[in-house]
């Protein structure tokens, strides 16, 4: 069985222009999205208090929400999480030594009438660990970029490795954007989804621009558009089954895995399919742009590969 | 012939999965419900307090799975919660205070594997319910403290030297001494700048010198506020009788505490938070109290409340503090008045000793010192700690003290065992501050686990389909590969010491398990290619292993990189997601690359093949 029977070289390139012009508009468009709605940060980086509870039937947000004001906790936000019995309750931070033991307050002002109340979890976080936390999610973030764009300059070369590190900083914006325009929490799964994301498009960038450079060595004719379309379509297959399979279960995950990890799920699906794109597009079409040529790609002397192999008719 | 296995490495493949496969094993043993006895201060558990166990649960006709004795613990395994409840209670009444009895999930684990060092996978407190505190030493009061004892000390050393100084003041981050001569400045400074190597001193004007604290002094104060407060809380938390507790020291100044299985927080909180030291002053007898009262405090001596909120004048030299106390007990005393008992490590014994010993018949204060957060906070965003001090006792000194001796004075036996529990668990030399909190239901932790296996089948249980649909028999191949990089990971996890399966992590297994079967999508293809490009199959499959490698190299080691990082700078959830994606990554390279490849060559390798199933 063979998902895309490829007689020819498709012509990817032809669609650069429009690609890039796409991909400009949705980068200045998750900028302006995180400029103006920010990201709906959860509480490992605000701070505050957020509380979980489990109710026996559907549980009532309304006549929650006035057991709280009633309490003096006028600002806490109540929602559904996961299922109509689950109630997720958000407190923002006080001042004082107070705030660790609002959780428990919470709970004594929801069980005072007597209601069976479950505690689920409790989570208290100061506002400087929220901080500090965003300062080293941002820092990790850019180092993985740096190391990364080092190591593809090394291993590659430097046209290559500016393309795919464009093709990651492309994802990890977009993604970032989507959070920003659908308003979904931004909590340290997430974080660590986006990471993720940046490992996955890497990988599918490297396969891209490995055959990129295989296939600059091997073919003595042909312009380099010519070579990175012949290249594409040969990793095509390869990139749609692992973006499937990758996909597949993170289906699983995003209908199985619970409403914890419901951002992470959300992140990886959508930084999959935006990562997929990117390798095609970004990475190579920026490597070109920048004047890739056969030149740049010959082995030096050492390099094994091309000896055992026969040219390409 | 092409495709021909080396022994070694059919043999390397083999080796290395049974390893991984026999130390995942203990993984699906499931967990006893167990009842943990260890030892308190004044006990030891020996081969007969087992018995006594067995002899309290037979009268009670509980039947236990098990009675292990090891590490001065004792673990009695039962069947169910309910009888694990009843054998609690049991135990508690029949051993008393001196042990502490937990309950506790013990592995299941057989015992040949037990002894192979097999044990499963750690579980993070998302995923076993618990609670998890992270908590911050106040740094600014323990430097302060420091610069204290070195203001007293400067005062004492100058006039057993004889150098005439107009006061000593400590200020902030540092210590001023005025002189009333420049004579006796350059005196002193030779003399302190000898004696005092951890400070650094500068003449700030012509009769002032500024006492500083190094920069390495500093670090080490710091390193020791932490070291010591870990240990404290380490006791603290015995104390609660937690099975498994972890306490770490994570950055300069902050420890994490992590207690599976309490859901009791407000007790927990009591006992970790309480900053408590004390400290033994003399009575100041040749001031008069009153004038101190009305403003004129003498500048060795401080005026402190008793709990009756009498004011006492103390001498601000302190004799003892709480740091030498090796033991406390509560009781009574001849006159059937609650009391507390104390025993001194040797230092605090000898320094007793010298202070009491000119001073029987004068009355000594014990000041009870606390650490209460203020509810605000300073410029720098930190919580603004106030000392409360309290005398709560004033007793006179009957003769030379050693290192036992009892305070009395108390109000009630409840104070006396309050007080022998906080200075027995030692005393926090500096306060502490909760600073990010959070407790998981055990509810909650099951569910989570449910949920995650559950994500990680039906992903899988797709993916395996879906490769054997379009890979036929190698298909198979890559399905078996992919099998046991899941058994791999799992025993991985389960021998490295510090690894912790979170939720995040089980996430980034699931993430794997998708992205492990790139490697051979890679080779599988490239097989497809060659045969495209007419190489014979037994050539196409050499050739597809040889060319794929290099990408698969590259990619995953980039992938690995990003995966060091993030657990280079991450924290908690992050940490615990890069550990698996990293094990991840090493696995499926392994599995994809060398194990299909053995399979591979030993199905179809070193004979005539017409055609392949791909």
């Amino acid at each position: 069985m063979q998902l895309l029977k490829l007689s020819e070289t498709v012509n990817f390139m032809r669609l650069r222009i429009p690609a890039m012009v796409l991909s400009t508009i949705l980068i200045l468009g998750s900028f302006v999205s995180l400029g103006v709605n920010s990201l709906n940060w959860g509480l490992d980086f605000t701070g505050g208090t957020l509380i979980e509870v489990g109710y026996e039937d559907a549980a009532n947000l309304e006549g929650i929400r006035a057991q709280l004001n009633e309490a003096n906790f006028e600002d806490a936000i109540v929602q559904n999480f996961g299922s109509s019995q689950d109630v997720l309750i958000r407190i923002a931070p006080r001042d004082g030594v107070k705030a660790v033991t609002i959780g428990e307050q919470v709970l004594a002002a929801l069980r005072a009438d007597g209601t069976a109340v479950d505690m689920r979890r409790i989570e208290f976080v100061g506002p400087n660990v929220g901080e500090e936390l965003t300062e080293q999610g941002g820092l990790a973030m850019l180092v993985a970029l740096l190391c990364i764009l080092v190591y593809v300059a090394m291993r590659f070369e430097w046209r290559f490795a500016l393309g795919s590190v464009s093709a990651l900083a492309h994802d990890v914006i977009l993604t970032l954007g989507l959070f920003s325009v659908l308003q979904i929490e931004f909590d340290l799964t997430v974080l660590a989804a986006v990471l993720a994301v940046i490992g996955y498009s890497l990988n599918d960038t490297i396969v891209v621009c490995d055959r990129i450079r295989e296939n600059f060595r091997k073919i003595r004719k042909g312009e380099p558009v010519e070579i990175i379309n012949i290249s594409l379509t040969q990793t095509l297959n390869r990139t749609i089954i692992t973006s499937l399979t990758t996909v597949l279960v993170l289906v699983a995950l995003f209908y199985k895995g619970g409403a914890l990890i419901h951002g992470f799920a959300t992140a990886l699906l959508f930084g999959v399919v935006v990562g997929t794109y990117s390798s095609v597009y970004i990475a190579s079409s920026v490597a070109l742009a920048l004047g890739i040529s056969k030149e740049d790609l010959m082995p030096p002397q050492v390099e094994k590969e091309g000896a055992d192999l026969d040219p390409m008719p | 012939m092409l495709n021909k296995n080396s022994i070694w490495k059919v043999l390397s493949a083999l080796i290395v999965v049974a390893v991984c496969a026999l130390y995942a094993l203990p993984n699906i043993y499931g967990e006893d419900h167990a009842v943990q006895i260890s030892a308190g201060r004044d006990a030891v558990v020996t081969d007969a307090t087992v018995e006594q166990v067995k002899a309290a649960l037979s009268e009670k006709n509980i039947s236990p799975k098990r009675v292990e004795f090891e590490n001065e613990q004792i673990l009695v395994r039962v069947s169910d919660s309910d009888t694990q409840l009843i054998t609690r209670e049991t135990l508690e009444k029949v051993l008393g205070d001196d042990y502490y009895v937990a309950m506790n999930l013990a592995p299941d684990t057989p015992e040949w594997l037990e002894e192979l060092g097999g044990t499963p996978m750690k579980l993070g407190l998302d995923l076993r319910g618990g609670v998890h505190f992270l908590m911050e030493v106040d740094m600014t009061e323990v430097i302060t403290k420091s610069l204290e004892d070195a203001e007293s000390g400067f005062r004492t050393s100058l006039r057993e030297e004889g150098i005439r100084y107009r006061g000593v003041k400590q200020i902030d981050d540092h210590i001023d001494i005025t002189f009333r001569d420049e004579d006796a400045l350059d005196k002193a400074e030779f003399f302190l700048r000898n004696q005092s190597r951890d400070l650094t001193f500068n003449q700030v004007d012509d009769l002032t010198l500024r006492a500083i604290f190094a920069e390495s002094k500093l670090q080490e104060i710091r390193d020791n506020a932490v070291k010591q407060n870990i240990t404290i809380i380490r006791n603290r938390v015995n104390q609660l009788g937690v099975a498994e507790p972890l306490v770490q020291k994570q950055g300069a100044d902050r420890i994490v505490v992590q207690l599976p299985g309490i859901q009791d927080t407000a007790r927990a909180k009591e006992i970790l938070n309480a900053t408590a030291t004390l400290e033994f002053r003399m009575v100041d007898q040749k001031n008069d109290i009153r004038d101190a009262l009305n403003g004129r405090v003498p500048p060795g001596s401080q005026v402190i409340e008793d709990q009756q909120g009498i004011p006492q004048l103390l001498e601000k030299r302190i004799m003892l503090t709480g740091s030498h106390i090796i033991d406390a007990n509560s009781g009574v005393d001849e006159y059937g008045l609650p009391n507390v008992n104390i025993s001194l490590d040797s230092e605090g014994g000898n320094k007793m000793s010298r202070s009491t010993r000119g001073n029987i018949g004068k009355p000594m204060a014990t000041v009870f010192i606390e650490y209460k957060s203020t509810g605000e906070r300073n410029d720098d965003g930190k919580l603004v700690f106030e000392k409360h001090e309290q005398v709560i006792s004033v007793a006179t000194i009957r003769a030379q003290l050693g290192s036992k001796f009892q305070i009395t004075g108390l109000d009630s036996p409840k104070e006396a065992r309050d007080l022998a529990l906080l200075l027995r668990a030692g005393a926090l030399i500096a306060p502490i501050q909760i600073v990010e909190e959070r407790t998981v239901g055990p509810s909650l932790g099951k569910e989570n686990i449910e949920l995650g296996m559950q994500a990680i089948m039906y992903g899988l249980a797709a993916v395996l389909v879906f490769m054997l649909i379009y890979y036929k028999a190698f298909g198979v191949v890559a399905n078996i590969a992919l099998i046991t990089n899941l058994v791999m990971i799992v025993g991985i996890m389960s021998m490295i010491p510090g690894a912790t399966l979170t939720l995040p992590g089980m996430a980034g297994i699931v993430l794997t398990v998708g992205m492990a079967v790139d490697a051979n999508v890679l080779i599988f293809e490239r097989i497809r290619e060659e045969m495209r490009d007419g190489r014979s199959p037994q050539q196409a499959i050499h050739q597809g292993y040889d060319s794929a490698f290099s990408t698969i190299l590259d990619a995953n080691i980039t992938t690995f990189l990003a995966g060091l990082i993030l657990f280079a700078v991450g924290t908690g959830p992050i940490k615990g997601f890069s550990i698996t994606l990293m094990i991840g990554i090493a696995t499926s390279m392994f599995t994809a690359i060398l194990v299909t490849r053995v399979i591979v060559n030993a199905v179809w390798g070193g004979k005539r093949v017409e055609k392949l199933a791909i």
